[in-house]
């Protein structure tokens, strides 16, 4: 039997800020992590050298890693990490800064997501994404992340059966969502009729299926609790958290993830259960993969999207109030910091900050991410759950 | 959903001098050395994938332990055959060269020996159905797979996707550096039959006639042209009147003289063996070479092949014919060099090598022996195949693979033979 986990009392997190995207940008992704990091501290009247802890996550960045980062910041630090985990960063920057200030390793660490994009950039991560890429996918038609997932999605829908209706429910109240964000790539509402009808990008996906590549940065503080209160900053608690990589890795094209082997465990140390979440957001590079986080969380039985989402509103002011923010599908994908946004969105939700999109008597929400298709599939998983405080 | 059903490539149409050749491009060239491996397995037809004789699986993409056991693994050929479980019609793609050929289909495909493979499909395939696997070199030499249902199949090659990996002289415009050679004449009449559009014939000293002149000139689709190997100005004035129409270049020139450097040596024969084999390759290289890397994306009869018939003691030196052997070793060299410069053009630089032929000057050759219709029906399939390296009868498959295992032994075994 394995030790039990260690809760995650007295760790808060707070200090949610978005710089708004923006579809190309000529500068570097330091300029977008570091107007984040500034807008951030001065949201929040903290200042830079209270800061002792740092973890970065970007594509952009490179050569730079988080230790170029660091210098280039002028941060002074006793704790940094570089987090290279695409969608999963945000829960794993949650879960690393949460241990460091549970054990008094550092006491305000700034999480930090971002990337550029300039003319070609979307191209270049592609074409050198990783040796497996390189070697195995991105010379069957280069269609990068669109083909890998249109293959995933060809397969799930042959599976276990699931129409195209599903996926559109989700893109099309996500895009409803999006027209309350500043800075959103997608500015006009979207309808059912127009999701179906859009012009294939690599089949079965359609235009409305694909993320929009766009500039942008995420972050958060991670602090204790008594440091919150002390300063009078609103926050959220860690019910519980997880991660985990490279799960099923035999399966001949992914339909799970890690998620499915966490889920008993990660509700355990929650202490609740999925019907109890006021909100939900999911890591959403294509619709297929918010129903994989559904169902490997236990929203519902695996296959059974169409009956669980069909009738439900999944809008900011619906019953299943899902990616509020408009998630990468409506907002964009502005690289690392779509493994931020849903986290950074949940933060700002729980402590009421949401403003016109605000979910009424949000105290419970589930944030999941899905991190790095190095090959053929999205490697790590990771979710968290958490409350706002009362 | 993609159309499956059996579209034709398009016939070629005559080329309007006044439109813009569209330019060569060329898939992604980025791979790791592990992935650099398999276009070694794919130039010469071979399936290869990394196994783990442990665990008896082959595991994909190619890596440097066993994902299940962490034992090394080494490149084996493994079974072809598989389901086709995921399909997608990509429609556009950040890289120009697919781009450009959009629609794009691609799959997924669990091979039977383990692994799920992302591979080209060919329009015969459909989701669910069992698929054969074949390795290739695509446009940027480098190996890709691909699917199809039958790889033998009668009308195979009529696929958009397939052509782009093969050099198919179907529709094409093929010439044959030296006709007299002993594969001229079987290698005209092969590519007629295997549908090429025009076979220019180059023939030295035209007004010496024989047999073999009077056989070309009876074939349909064949021009004779005046091509002398062992002149510069010859090969540069064909290379100016037909060198935009060459797709396929296929140099048979030969010269085999037995002797070494003191056994029925003879510097006289060597010079001249060396200006018509070694500088005669490189006349031909640098006046062809540069239109046909121009047109390595013109249409369906784009020029697609630079083919070099070598002999396979280019490899390692047959004192027997040791000076011989060296003319084909420096040649062999050279077609390296000509591969690093043709890279990015899209025209496949193609060695087939064979052993001694059917033919006077290897009277005194214990065989076996080739045949040159042989060697002309094996070089076309190999074309067609799309290799890169075709190793023509049991005389070069056994240098060759002896070769690969050692060639320090390879070398012992040819230059201690004879004492036997």
């Amino acid at each position: 039997m394995a030790q039990a986990r260690a809760n995650y009392e007295g760790v808060v997190l707070t200090a949610p800020m978005s710089l708004p995207y923006q579809r190309f940008s000529n500068q570097s992704a330091h300029w977008w992590l570091l107007g984040c990091l500034r807008e951030m501290l001065a949201s929040v009247a903290v200042r830079p050298d209270e800061i002792d802890g740092l973890t970065v996550s970007s594509f952009t960045l490179h050569p730079d890693s988080a230790v170029g980062f660091a210098q280039h910041s002028g941060l002074d630090l006793r704790w940094l990490e570089h987090i290279p985990m695409g969608g999963a960063s945000g829960i794993v920057a949650l879960q690393r800064a949460a241990r460091a200030v549970q054990c008094g390793d550092a006491n305000i660490i700034a999480c930090l997501a971002g990337d550029t994009n300039q003319l070609d950039s979307f191209r270049q991560t592609l074409s050198r994404f990783s040796n497996f890429s390189n070697d195995a996918a991105w010379p069957d038609g280069s269609g990068g992340a669109n083909g890998y997932f249109a293959l995933l999605t060809d397969y799930y829908m042959r599976r276990f059966d699931t129409p195209r209706e599903v996926f559109g429910k989700i893109a099309v109240d996500q895009r409803s969502n999006a027209l309350l964000l500043e800075g959103a790539m997608m500015t006009r509402p979207l309808s059912l009729e127009a999701y179906l009808s859009a012009r294939m990008i690599a089949s079965p996906l359609g235009l409305f299926d694909c993320v929009m590549p766009c500039a942008g940065s995420e972050s958060f503080l991670v602090m204790s609790e008594e440091t919150a209160r002390q300063r009078q900053l609103p926050f959220v608690r860690i019910k519980a958290v997880m991660e985990h990589h490279n799960a099923f890795a035999s399966d001949p094209v992914q339909f799970r993830g890690g998620w499915q082997k966490e889920q008993d465990r990660f509700w355990r140390d929650a202490g609740c259960s999925p019907p109890d979440m006021n909100l939900i957001q999911t890591y959403d590079d294509y619709p297929v993969i918010s129903v994989m986080q559904m169902e490997d969380l236990g929203f519902f039985p695996k296959g059974e999207a169409a009956d669980f989402l069909m009738s439900r509103d999944l809008t900011w002011q619906g019953d299943f109030p899902h990616n509020t923010s408009g998630g990468q599908l409506s907002a964009g994908q502005a690289g690392a910091a779509g493994g931020f946004i849903g986290l950074v969105e949940a933060v700002r939700q729980l402590t009421g900050q949401a403003g016109k999109r605000q979910v009424a008597a949000a105290r419970l929400g589930l944030v999941s991410g899905f991190g790095m298709v190095n090959y053929d599939r999205g490697v790590c998983s990771g979710a968290a759950v958490l409350e706002g405080a009362v | 959903m993609a159309e499956i059903g059996e579209s034709r490539l398009p016939q070629p149409v005559k080329k309007n001098p006044q439109l813009k050749t569209a330019a060569p491009l060329v898939p992604p060239l980025r791979r790791s050395r592990l992935g650099l491996r398999l276009a070694g397995f794919a130039a010469r037809g071979e399936f290869c994938l990394p196994f783990c004789s442990a665990c008896e699986k082959a595991v994909w993409p190619p890596r440097d332990a066993c994902p299940t056991c962490l034992a090394e693994l080494a490149w084996q050929e493994v079974g072809n055959q598989g389901q086709l479980i995921a399909e997608s019609v990509l429609e556009t793609s950040p890289e120009l060269y697919f781009r450009g050929r959009m629609p794009w289909r691609i799959g997924t495909v669990r091979l039977a020996c383990g692994p799920s493979i992302m591979a080209h499909l060919h329009q015969q395939v459909q989701v669910g159905e069992q698929v054969e696997m074949g390795l290739h070199l695509d446009k940027a030499q480098r190996a890709v797979f691909m699917a199809y249902k039958n790889r033998e199949g009668g009308s195979v090659n009529e696929d958009s996707q397939l052509r782009e990996l093969t050099s198919d002289p179907k529709y094409r415009r093929v010439l044959i550096s030296d006709a007299r050679s002993p594969a001229g004449l079987a290698l005209a009449k092969a590519l007629a039959g295997a549908e090429a559009r025009e076979i220019f014939a180059g023939v030295a000293e035209s007004w010496r006639r024989d047999a073999v002149l009077d056989a070309l000139e009876a074939l349909d689709h064949v021009t004779l042209v005046p091509l002398d190997l062992t002149d510069s100005s010859s090969v540069k004035e064909l290379a100016a009147e037909i060198g935009g129409k060459v797709d396929i270049l296929i140099h048979t020139a030969d010269q085999p003289r037995p002797g070494g450097l003191l056994d029925g040596s003879s510097l006289t024969i060597a010079q001249e063996m060396q200006d018509r084999l070694v500088t005669g390759y490189m006349r031909l290289a640098s006046h062809f070479g540069p239109a046909m890397r121009g047109r390595g994306a013109d249409g369906v009869n784009s020029a697609t092949a630079f083919v070099t018939i070598l002999s396979v003691y280019a490899h390692a030196n047959w004192p027997s014919y040791g000076t011989h052997s060296a003319c084909h070793a420096a040649v062999y060299s050279l077609s390296q060099c000509l591969r690093s410069e043709m890279l990015g053009s899209g025209v496949r630089v193609v060695n087939a090598y064979t052993g001694p032929l059917e033919q006077d000057w290897y009277e005194s050759v214990l065989p076996p022996k080739l045949d040159p219709q042989r060697l002309a029906r094996d070089l076309i399939k190999g074309l067609q195949q799309g290799l890169e390296d075709i190793y023509i009868g049991d005389v070069a498959r056994d240098v060759a693979s002896r070769f690969r295992e050692d060639a320090k032994l390879l070398e012992i075994e040819l230059t201690g033979g004879a004492r036997e």
